[in-house]
């Protein structure tokens, strides 16, 4: 293995303030009693800022703000409000250097991937969207479809700004106001967005930023006057989210977890293969909703995959996330640290065998190795629940149907992953796949275009292209 | 009779006439006595049976006027249970059939429902519901509607996407899987129209019949049978809504609810609470004219999209 000079991006490029209050109705707002709370860089655990915890008053105060904006808002002309994303998608790319160190910082995620992946995608969202609002009458919902009103949007850790794109984007489009309330770990960059939509000029009260963790994400949910519920992140709080605005008459649409299987035969170009299943479950420290997480390889090629795959995860370069040869970053939080060492330890408890590669990890800072875990079986527990970390379960297959059969053996439906040089299994392999998106000879690309959401227990409703749309028209 | 209705409708009635003037217990004619009439079994229709409620229960029926009609089963929570199972079963079939045969087989069905038009509307009529005829050839003509939609709903629903990059991308929609449905108290139309759209993409149901007037229903079960349809691709249930819906909305092996037929408040409410646990996709109640062109939102509610990526090159 090369050794590398370390080439950390720098981080002058970003001001970050000692602390933050709400953005509502254009204003920076002090809370009426949230307390601050700090956010960490999570590979170093220095302390960024200091943020508050909006209280059901600051959420409600945020409600009236949006409801207020919300007649001026969908009043516009669809070709002014295409105008305002427009807009704020090329402030995103003027300022996306700083957005994405921001990023890296407060979520720990590579500098290379918020370079190259996160931003290139907000940005590319907003001038999507942009677009739709003065079409929306094409879109297939009927001449004229109306907005639904306030949004009430909550958003996850693991792609903060991008999340927040997928929300914000076809909310303002179809002429909806949104309240956003960003993850409690990663709420720098949508308090950086709040800016850039004053840069923007928008109308005050059509974006409103609020902080805070659980309390604060059910308050929005739970306010009477939010027409629209969108959530991003676990299915055990989708599910209460659900249960929550049953009877309301609340429009929801919900992206939740996931247990991808990455199915590979025998017959697959096998280097494009091993990329695929470490871009599957190690993009974004496998912070991914719809990462590969079980590896379902053709039997006849375990020992061949496997030896490639750890020959790979040994050159994986896992460090400083400001690093632009770094590959691995920090885990998001501690709490999500000891979730990922409970569920792995429970692996080996259950008698799957763990490998890792010989990896120093930092001394300051949660931080966890790629891991891989053998002869799992579809029973154990790190086979059937979420991980949400650099964790893969490898289990076999001989048979294409018995690949279907272990790869839907999940509640969830998020993705799948399929690698096979013969045209037709991908299609008779994607065909009965149960999962919202497929990626046959590739692996987690993303695409504002292209739709995304789960089957079963993943979730419903869409985000991207045209299907996006409907979670923010009233049809 | 008006001299402007066609034909093959006047054929139809005159016979069932005089099925009816065979059947119907009408006086001696002094050397004979009445002829009693034969009458149906009302059941469930599972797994395509018709067998009777397994906990043995039934619930009297009565005509608007009061009169009785029929002792219909009270489905219990086991019959709910065994018609998701067929229902799950059956999925895998005629999800994986063809649009064209999907479409062919709705196409059957309404085909069946028109042969039998004299049937529906004596039935309808006995029900209380004033506009019998009205409603049956509405019924009939929007199973034609919806069988059409077979083989096209993907070109509206679904979409090639330019993605950014070196990539095929398509989206398709595809049936979410078990669908829930309590049917509205409108026996023939409203209940047709809320089986069509769910089945005509894939998707395979159980269905709660209008606890009112539940023997059109059965009657209709009839016409799936012998309609190619295949068994467990619709089930029908009938009982007390308040009873079943609340079991199904809570079963783990259904994926999404339709509460059409919900009209009491909190019974609505509870189902959309109990469909949280495995997130079912639910269609709440409102208000809607059975009559007026009903759009896609009843196929589109009950269908996932799939998209699939693959990189381009040689």
């Amino acid at each position: 293995m090369f050794e590398y000079a370390p080439a950390p991006e720098s981080r002058d490029v970003v001001d970050i303030r000692p602390s933050y209050g709400l953005f509502i109705d254009g204003e920076w707002v002090d809370s009426q009693g949230g307390e601050l709370h700090k956010t960490v860089n999570p590979a170093s655990e220095e302390v960024l800022a200091e943020v508050a915890w909006a209280t059901e008053a600051d959420v409600d105060r945020a409600v009236s703000a949006a409801r207020k904006a919300f007649g001026v808002w969908s009043a516009l002309p669809g070709s002014e409000r295409a105008k305002y994303l427009f807009r704020i998608a090329r402030i995103i790319q003027e300022r996306s250097r700083e957005l994405a160190v921001l990023e890296s910082l407060d979520n720990g995620k590579p500098i290379r991937e918020s370079r190259d992946v996160d931003l290139p995608l907000v940005a590319a969202h907003f001038f999507y969207y942009a677009g739709w609002a003065d079409k929306l009458g094409y879109a297939g919902y009927g001449p004229s479809p109306r907005p639904l009103g306030v949004a009430g949007q909550v958003i996850p850790w693991n792609f903060p700004l991008l999340m927040l794109a997928w929300k914000i984007a076809p909310a303002l489009a179809c002429g909806n106001t949104v309240v956003l309330k960003p993850a409690e770990t990663t709420p720098l960059t949508a308090l950086l967005f709040a800016e850039i939509c004053a840069q923007a000029d928008l109308p005050p009260g059509v974006v409103n930023i609020v902080t805070g963790a659980g309390q604060t994400g059910a308050a929005l949910v739970d306010h009477p006057d939010v027409d629209k519920v969108a959530f991003t992140g676990s299915t055990e709080v989708g599910r209460r989210i659900a249960r929550s605005v049953a009877g309301s008459g609340k429009k929801v649409t919900l992206e939740l977890g996931g247990k991808a299987a990455n199915i590979v035969f025998e017959d697959a170009a096998l280097d494009q293969a091993v990329e695929g299943i470490v871009n599957g479950i190690f993009f974004n420290q496998g912070h991914v909703c719809c990462a590969g997480s079980r590896l379902l390889v053709q039997e006849s090629i375990e020992t061949e995959l496997l030896d490639a795959l750890k020959r790979r995860l040994g050159t994986l370069r896992l460090g400083d996330p400001l690093d632009k040869n770094t590959d691995i970053g920090a885990i998001n939080s501690a709490a999500q640290l000891a979730k990922i060492r409970e569920l792995s330890d429970l692996g080996e408890a259950e008698g799957a065998e763990r490998w890792s590669p010989a990896c120093s990890l930092p001394d300051k800072g949660f931080w966890f190795p790629p891991t891989i875990f053998t002869g799992v079986a579809q029973s154990h527990r790190i086979a059937r629940e979420e991980v949400f970390g650099p964790v893969l379960s490898v289990l076999t297959f001989r048979t294409p149907a018995e690949a279907v059969e272990k790869a839907n053996n999940t509640p969830f439906g998020l993705s799948a992953g399929v690698w096979t040089e013969k045209g037709s299994r991908i299609l008779w392999m994607a065909s009965r796949l149960r999962a919202g998106v497929v990626w046959a000879n590739t692996f987690n690309r993303f695409d504002p275009t292209s739709p995304f959401g789960g089957y079963k227990e993943s979730g419903y409703g869409r985000e991207g292209g045209r299907h996006g749309l409907e979670a923010y028209l009233d049809v | 009779m008006s001299k402007a209705e066609k034909p093959g409708r006047a054929r139809a009635t005159k016979q069932v006439t005089e099925q009816v003037t065979e059947q119907a217990p009408g006086p001696g004619d002094g050397r004979r006595p009445a002829r009693l009439a034969v009458r149906k079994t009302y059941k469930l229709y599972i797994g395509g049976a018709f067998p009777r409620s397994e906990s043995g229960r039934s619930y009297p029926v009565t005509s608007s006027s009061g009169d009785f009609l029929a002792n219909a089963a009270k489905a219990s929570r086991k019959d709910a249970r065994d018609a998701v199972t067929a229902a799950r079963k059956a999925f895998g079939g005629w999800s994986g059939a063809t649009a064209y045969n999907r479409g062919q087989v709705l196409y059957r069905v309404a085909e069946m429902l028109e042969s039998r038009r004299a049937q529906f509307i004596a039935e309808l009529a006995e029900s209380g519901t004033k506009n019998a005829r009205e409603v049956v050839d509405a019924s009939v003509d929007r199973l034609v509607w919806y069988a059409g939609w077979s083989d096209k709903i993907a070109a509206v629903a679904g979409s090639a996407n330019p993605v950014a990059g070196p990539y095929f991308n398509i989206s398709s929609p595809e049936p979410t899987g078990v669908v829930a449905v309590v049917a509205p108290d409108k026996p023939l139309l409203g209940l047709v129209s809320v089986i069509a759209p769910v089945i005509v993409t894939g998707n395979t149901c159980v269905v709660i019949a209008s606890e009112r007037a539940p023997l059109p229903a059965i009657t209709l079960a009839e016409v799936l049978a012998t309609s190619d349809l295949p068994g467990g691709v619709v089930n029908i249930l009938t009982g007390s809504v308040a009873e079943i819906a609340p079991h199904l909305a809570a079963h783990m092996d259904v994926n999404a609810l339709d509460l059409a037929g919900v009209t009491d408040g909190a019974v609505a409410v509870a189902c959309e609470q109990a469909a949280a646990e495995n997130l079912k996709r639910v269609l709440r109640p409102a208000e809607t004219d059975w009559f007026a062109d009903p759009g896609t939102g009843r196929m589109t509610a009950f269908l996932e999209t799939k998209t699939v990526w693959h990189p381009t090159g040689v």
